[in-house]
């Protein structure tokens, strides 16, 4: 990444508006580092030798004295705007007070993410690792032109001038000058050839408390999400959907819709049939009093208890080879004791608080979209293909996603491609948002897909593991999507078995195998926050607990053993437990048992361990008290957001160990609202201390890596206290049994 | 034509009766800060003050709010203890994604007007049917505390 960006020859600095702001522009990769990163580079070509004001931009300095940081990536949450926003103002040493963040347009060009070759996106808590030194640059350069232009106006020596909190000093006559003051005169400065980034010790915002920049916005009301977008002579798509994955459209009866005052149109699209209407409201009544017939002749029937019937004998025979270490066969054949274990997860849907929706624009032009933006490239090649348009004739306007833990980076950009067809069939007559109901959110599919694991052990003489298997069946996510070629290898999609595969325990014999089921289940599925991780951390985490309670030995020490060639593990392991006062016994609960446990998993490169106490009633309810976390993630750009995404990640993670379940009977989806799929609730939510590993290593994300970790350290928890294994997500009433 | 009282302001409205209060507010009067999330009274985003008291708008008809003095998350900062919950809010940086913000405000306003020194089990009672997909439910809490005790320092000056 260091050279890409210290790659300065096509740097352009470009006047925006009447010279009045300063832009500085970084090409995100130089062609050649482009191509090695599985591109054709499109951002050297676009930059080079470029007089127009396009390309990345990530900062833009105002006479007003305001420092605009351009984010690249979508805010859903985890605070990437703040992130984003602190390492440009880090470097330009501006004051955070005059830092404002906006959303970058769509261009892949400038604002592609640096790991994913040439595509824009978020997503795979790569927002601030892509970004570390991209943005870092990008202000250390507008920095130095800064000065440069008030060297210039105080002709003094650049050298002896200094910047701090926005404010650009020259200490030996006594002048100073704001930003602001000096914009227009930087930019006419030439792009320093090179500049130098601080060294980490010399930092004043990174690793330090810089408060969110969307925390004003968001509660008072004027955060502007895509539900909150109203345009002239907008109308408002409501679209009755079929009951079943794969049905279409067999007739329409729309009298009663029609008959519905203010209800503008009905139109059939591919995906069923939209009602129009200046409100919600009415389009709400028009879909509801629609009489659609479907022709389910290609419809998916499939159930739940069916597809995990079919899975169970899938896990009896041998899948695709995704780690082969020594022979475990062999081993487990040779055992005198062999452990065993199947561990069963649900579909899960994402459910974010904004139910899903896009505005969408068709003019002489192009069209303009306003969305929860999180797919850029994908969604504007797909929607240009819809409309018969360029990529580039579809402009992507990035506004603020109410949640989305994966959802709006849609493989097939499912929802803006309802939104396509609906504002083709109308002609483009009116701008159009479409508004899906919760209902319509849950039903729609893209979930987490439904998982079954089927592990093997045995033990050496000192009861340590000796042998060990996993078998994985399930759909696979990464099939038919953009990134097919690159994840999926003879047979394993990588997102299948991440966290399985590469199972850090030293274990000589071990073989993890895959079978992927897309061609008999017909579920759309879909990535959700921390992906493999979010079922491959629960099994091997609870199976490593069975084989140190087998061993009878402690759970932080038996695999602190085995994690000798894995330091950050350990790191995070050691501190969760020792902050947790792991070992001191339990106080005892007024009524019931007491339990504590412990997981850690690695997900993108992030290192979370947590520790659990949970109290367990002599019904078999029971409370989640505590939960302490400790997280490795490189240098903590945001500590205060890496803790709240911990905290958020618990609880995301949390919901899911409860009640998080969507099944399914005959190919109907059996959930509808938050009534039968129940997220957490806040008196469900348990203390929460989280502890961040100091570190000088590069920073990597923390959107997912805080989930993980909380289910399996729930199930080890109710484990100790009970002496009974959770094996089957959610755990549910399983305790009550 | 229904007329009520929005934010200290009287307005009114053509749309039917049976249209919800959420979509009076939303599509008919422009005020978006109250959001839409389930559409049944099942998780808070929508929730307002009708008279004083938390409702959720997506299940209350326009016909039962003619007459009434609603406030919003566009106009809870002109009272004390809403605007001391927002700056709490602000100062923890409780918000994540922020979508259920406005009603999380609303029901912790609320709770505040009639309990001025919650518990965590107070707390967690009156803000239950107020989800939070982020789980930003630790700041929650904290923030209303911090709320809290903003207030109490101030009557006491």
């Amino acid at each position: 990444m260091t050279a890409r960006i210290q790659n300065v020859s096509r740097r352009n600095f470009l006047k925006t508006g009447a010279g009045l702001t300063l832009a500085v522009v970084l090409p995100v990769a130089d062609a050649a580092s482009a191509s090695n990163a599985g591109g054709p580079g499109i951002a050297g070509a676009a930059t080079a030798g470029s007089a127009d004001f396009a390309p990345n931009a990530f900062v833009r300095i105002g006479t007003d004295n305001t420092v605009t940081v351009i984010a690249k990536h979508l805010e859903m949450g985890q605070g990437t705007y703040t992130g984003l926003a602190t390492l440009v103002a880090e470097e330009l040493d501006a004051d955070w007070a005059q830092v404002v963040v906006e959303g970058s347009p769509a261009d892949a060009g400038r604002y592609n993410n640096l790991f994913w070759g040439t595509a824009q996106g978020t997503g795979g808590s790569t927002a601030i690792a892509n970004s570390f030194e991209q943005l870092r640059q990008a202000g250390a350069t507008a920095r130095a032109m800064l000065v440069h232009a008030a060297a210039e106006r105080w002709k003094v020596p650049a050298s002896e001038i200094g910047v701090k909190a926005g404010v650009v000093t020259h200490a030996k006559s006594g002048r100073n000058a704001r930003f602001g003051e000096l914009a227009e005169a930087a930019a006419s400065q030439p792009l320093p050839q090179q500049v130098a980034l601080k060294d980490p010790k010399d930092f004043t915002l990174i690793g330090l408390h810089a408060p969110r920049k969307d925390s004003v916005t968001k509660t008072t009301g004027r955060a502007q999400f895509t539900q909150d977008v109203k345009l002239p002579g907008m109308l408002v798509a409501v679209v009755a959907h079929p009951p079943r994955f794969g049905a279409t459209v067999r007739s329409v009866d729309d009298k009663a819709a029609r008959a519905v005052t203010g209800v503008a149109a009905v139109v059939r699209i591919p995906s069923g049939v939209a009602v129009l209407a200046p409100d919600y409201w009415t389009a709400k009544k028009g879909r509801d009093a629609l009489k659609v017939e479907w022709d389910e002749s290609a419809a998916y029937r499939g159930s739940t208890e069916q597809i995990l019937a079919d899975y169970h004998k899938l896990a009896a025979t041998p899948g695709a080879v995704a780690r082969r270490d020594g022979d475990a066969g062999d081993a487990l054949g040779k055992a005198a004791k062999v452990f065993e274990a199947e561990f069963v997860f649900p579909y899960l849907a994402h459910a974010a608080m904004e139910p899903l929706n896009c505005v969408m624009h068709l003019d002489a032009d192009g069209c303009e979209v306003w969305n929860g933006e999180q797919f850029q490239t994908v969604d504007q090649q797909t929607v240009a293909g819809i409309l018969g348009l360029k990529p580039e004739q579809v402009k992507l306007n990035m506004l603020f996603a109410g949640g989305s833990f994966g959802r709006r980076a849609n493989p097939q950009s499912d929802y803006l491609v309802e939104t396509a067809h609906i504002v083709k069939a109308i002609g483009g007559r009116t701008p159009v948002k479409l508004v899906w109901s919760r209902e319509d959110d849950m039903r729609a599919g893209y979930y987490r897909p439904l998982y079954l694991h089927r592990l093997r052990a045995a033990l050496d003489a000192q009861g340590k593991p000796l042998a060990w298997t996993q078998r994985i069946v399930g759909q696979s996510i990464m099939l038919g999507s953009a990134f097919e070629a690159k994840m999926v290898k003879d047979g394993v999609d990588a997102t299948s078995v991440e966290g399985a595969a590469n199972l850090p325990y030293a274990i000589p014999n071990l073989q993890v195998e895959l079978h992927t089921t897309n061609a008999q289940v017909k579920v759309p599925v879909q990535w959700w926050r921390s992906v493999g991780s979010t079922h491959t951390g629960f099994a091997t985490e609870v199976f490593i607990d069975e084989l140190a309670a087998a061993a009878g030995a402690d759970p932080v020490a038996y695999r602190l053993e085995l994690l000798a060639a894995h330091p950050r593990h350990a790191g995070v392991l050691k501190l969760a437990a020792d902050k947790a006062g792991w070992g001191k016994p339990l106080a005892p609960a007024k009524a019931g048992r007491r339990g504590r446990g412990v997981a850690v998993h690695e997900s993108f490169h992030t290192f979370v361990a947590q520790v659990v106490d949970v109290t367990v009633a002599p019904d078999g309810s029971f409370n989640v008290d505590r939960v302490v976390c400790a997280v490795d993630c490189g240098i903590a750009v945001n500590p205060d957001v890496i803790r709240a995404q911990m905290e958020g990640g618990i609880g995301f993670g949390l919901a899911a160990a409860l009640s998080g379940a969507i099944t399914l009977k005959d190919g109907v989806v059996e959930q509808s609202n938050f009534h039968d799929y129940q997220v957490l609730r806040i008196d469900q939510m348990p203390k929460v201390d989280v502890h961040i590993v100091p570190s000088a290593a590069k920073p990597t994300g923390v959107g997912e890596p805080g989930v993980p970790p909380i289910a399996p350290a729930l199930a080890n928890a109710l484990y100790a206290a009970t002496g009974k294994r959770i094996r089957t997500l959610p755990i549910g009433e399983q305790l009550k049994a | 034509m229904t007329r009520f009282t929005l934010n200290g302001k009287t307005v009114s409205t053509e749309l039917p009766g049976d249209t919800p209060l959420l979509w009076v507010l939303r599509d008919g009067l422009e005020m978006t800060g109250t959001k839409f999330g389930c559409g049944m009274a099942l998780c808070g985003a929508c929730t307002v003050h009708v008279d004083g008291k938390s409702v959720r708008s997506c299940s209350t008809p326009l016909s039962e709010v003619a007459g009434t003095r609603i406030t919003t998350i566009e106009g809870v900062a002109a009272d004390r203890v809403g605007a001391a919950v927002q700056a709490a809010w602000q100062k923890l940086d409780v918000v994540q994604c922020g979508y259920c913000q406005s009603g999380q405000i609303m029901s912790a306003t609320a709770l505040l007007a009639s309990n001025p020194e919650p518990t965590d089990a107070d707390i967690d009672a009156a803000l239950r049917g107020n989800l939070c997909r982020c789980a930003t439910y630790v700041r929650i809490r904290a923030a209303i505390h911090e709320a809290a005790r903003a207030l109490a320092s101030r009557s006491a000056a």
